[in-house]
């Protein structure tokens, strides 16, 4: 497999970053989600109507090479920090999803006034419940099966046949089990700090999630976005954990009505 | 060569009542206390008569499972450390990449090495995968973590001038000073499971004892990298004594009693493996290249276990027949299994310890006791004579 073909790749830190780049205007920046990079995705390619679209994969996904200096999703904000100031982005637009989202908000939280506005899709990374209720599904104890059908609206799209699919995205998916699991198996895909830190969100921020999503439920994501003044809650109807996936259209418009309408 | 007895510890009543997983998720409302209480008694019993008869005992622990209801090495440890005389006591073994206190695991051996005057061997896992769900230590970096832990706890076990400082990467304390001290100079022997030959290399390089569980003919290609390793240290052959193989034990009078008793023994590797598969496969664990090979041949993993002449065995649905021809098993009359045990061992490159699981499942008080008795009383003494008279032509047999 040629692991450049791909995409191109940045240099992050003298790092090499794989990234998708598309389209032209103002500075989008994707964060994937915790299930891999969202290779050639109508929806990125919808997002371009709103700008110049920048979606790495994280280090450790995709064919983005690991970092020894970079262990958890602390060292990964402190190296988005770098890249948007390498960038030189001003009046950034981030869209975040699930793990993506969370790296976003610890961005938005760090003091950087780089960002403008935050489209986050069914984030995970702070703990609302009590201490013996699990607000996130625990991927590493479900089999393949058992995830589509929380994950999915439809679980039949998330079951792709493996033994013929394409190396890349057998590679992408063993990639992005275990690179999650590097940053983020204990404590389970959240920061116990982040949540008293949300008030630092001083940009406008949009939270869209899946209907039917039960990796993290609707209700996870209601008390979720009360946390960050001002942002504004929608469920996408038919979705589940990955809406951009199942309603491209849709989170496409609602992205992009909110980036027109933060920006003017 | 030395000869531990081997128990899990099993709570084989539940084993029946499972709906797809023996580990990690079987309800411990499927355990009755005063059954459990039962089973460990008579456990103990098996291994005091291991020790009057002069094995050695070899100690495990998982978690969270009816295959295994030692979840606490050091417990039966410190116990038979008061209560056996003279039997070497083998933990093997200790998680330690899964603990999150390993200074609190060299205060333990220290105690039971104490305690027992010297007879403890100090076995360090990486354990199985279903470990680490419980654990819920990140599985992605528990080698490096396993290897801190173990730099740790040796230092711990050695220094004696002083407290001192330890600030790793995954451990920090201020002030390690170990009471009481070891019994044993430097420290009781350290042993490490593997079955990879990177790891054996690593262990070789500290010339720590060798052991491999249930890997068959495998276990060659595992020894050879030992070897290699410790010749390129420059430190001659490696002595036999660095080298142990975990095999299944069933020996009667006749044959046909101790095809029997194997039935029963086979109940082990027939449940080892019943778990609710992501538990099988904890992210890290595998690497991503074995992760795409397992997604493309659809889940099923490749067959990892071979007769002598190249045949796959299923450890979990082979007959007994396959579990003696892939080595995993020993089973037979006393001279069947001497003779058994001696061909293994020249086709493997050659043990020095042989770490016996003679009782597993439902095997009866008295068919262990019976097992127990011609594995220490007729198998020993010829193995011995075989090692005293071989010595390392064992090892140069298979090279």
């Amino acid at each position: 497999m040629d692991q450049h073909a791909a995409a191109g790749f940045l240099s992050v830190r003298d790092q090499p970053l794989e990234a998708d780049q598309r389209g032209t205007g103002a500075p989008i920046l994707y964060l994937h989600g915790e299930a891999g990079p969202d290779r050639d995705a109508p929806f990125l390619q919808l997002l371009t109507a709103s700008g110049r679209v920048v979606a790495p994969s994280h280090p450790g996904f995709g064919n983005s090479p690991l970092s020894a200096s970079i262990t958890g999703i602390d060292d990964l904000t402190y190296f988005y920090l770098d890249m948007i100031e390498q960038m030189g982005w001003t009046d950034l637009s981030i869209v975040g999803v699930g793990l993506g989202a969370w790296i976003a908000l610890e961005l938005a939280t760090s003091g950087t006034n780089r960002i403008g506005r935050l489209a986050l899709i069914d984030a995970v990374g702070v703990k609302i419940s009590d201490r013996t209720t699990r607000d996130i599904a625990d991927i590493f104890a479900l089999t393949d099966e058992q995830i589509a059908d929380l994950a999915w609206a439809d679980p039949a799209l998330g079951l792709p046949a493996l033994t013929t699919a394409p190396d890349q995205l057998l590679y992408d998916r063993a990639r992005a089990r275990e690179t999650t699991a590097r940053y983020a198996f204990t404590p389970y895909l959240h920061n116990p700090k982040l949540k008293r830190r949300l008030h630092r969100v001083r940009v406008p921020t949009l939270m869209l999630w899946g209907a039917q999503d039960r990796i993290t439920l609707p209700a996870y994501g209601a008390a979720f976005a009360a946390l960050i003044p001002g942002a504004r809650f929608a469920l996408i109807d038919d979705a589940g954990h990955y809406p951009q996936l199942e309603q491209p259209a849709v989170v496409a418009r609602h992205v992009q009505d909110f980036l027109a309408s933060s920006r003017s | 060569m030395r000869i531990y007895h081997m128990t899990e510890q099993s709570y084989a009543p539940a084993w029946d009542k499972h709906q797809g997983s023996l580990r990690v998720n079987l309800p411990n409302a499927l355990c009755e206390p005063e059954v459990a209480s039962a089973l460990f008694h008579r456990y103990y019993d098996d291994w005091m008569l291991a020790d009057r008869l002069g094995l050695d005992i070899f100690i495990n622990e998982h978690h969270a499972t009816a295959t295994c209801m030692c979840s606490a090495g050091v417990i039966p440890l410190a116990i038979l450390a008061r209560q056996t005389t003279r039997a070497k006591l083998l933990v093997l073994g200790y998680p330690i990449g899964n603990r999150p206190d390993p200074l609190r695991a060299a205060e333990e051996l220290a105690t039971i090495d104490v305690l027992s005057r010297g007879r403890l061997q100090m076995g360090f896992v990486k354990g199985v995968p279903y470990e680490l769900p419980v654990a819920n230590l990140n599985p992605v970096v528990l080698m490096e973590r396993f290897w801190e832990a173990h730099d740790l706890i040796l230092k711990a076990l050695s220094t004696h001038d002083a407290p001192f400082n330890w600030e790793g990467e995954f451990f920090h304390y201020r002030h390690v000073n170990v009471w009481p001290r070891p019994w044993q100079d430097p420290h009781p022997p350290v042993w490490v499971t593997t079955a990879s030959p990177s790891n054996a290399r690593e262990i070789a390089r500290r010339q720590h004892v060798m052991a491999t569980m249930g890997t068959g003919y495998a276990t060659k290609v595992v020894n050879m990298a030992y070897r290699e390793s410790w010749e390129q240290m420059g430190w001659g052959t490696a002595p036999i004594d660095r080298f142990a193989y975990l095999g299944l034990v069933a020996i009667a009078p006749t044959e046909a009693k101790a095809r029997a008793r194997a039935e029963t023994i086979a109940s082990y590797p027939r449940t080892s493996g019943v778990v609710h598969p992501p538990f099988a496969n904890p992210p890290g664990f595998f690497s991503v290249e074995a992760n795409v090979e397992l997604m493309r041949a659809g889940g099923r993993p490749k067959p990892r276990t071979f007769t002598r002449d190249g045949r796959a065995v299923s450890t979990s649905k082979g007959s007994v027949q396959d579990l003696i021809d892939a080595g995993i098993m020993f089973c037979g009359t006393p001279a069947q299994v001497v003779d058994q045990i001696i061909e293994f061992s020249e086709a493997v490159g050659g043990f020095g310890h042989l770490l016996a699981m003679a009782q597993a499942g439902n095997l009866s008080r008295e068919d262990t006791a019976e097992n127990l008795t011609l594995l220490a009383t007729e198998v020993m003494p010829k193995l011995r004579a075989y090692v005293a008279e071989k010595g390392m032509v064992i090892a140069a047999a298979a090279e």
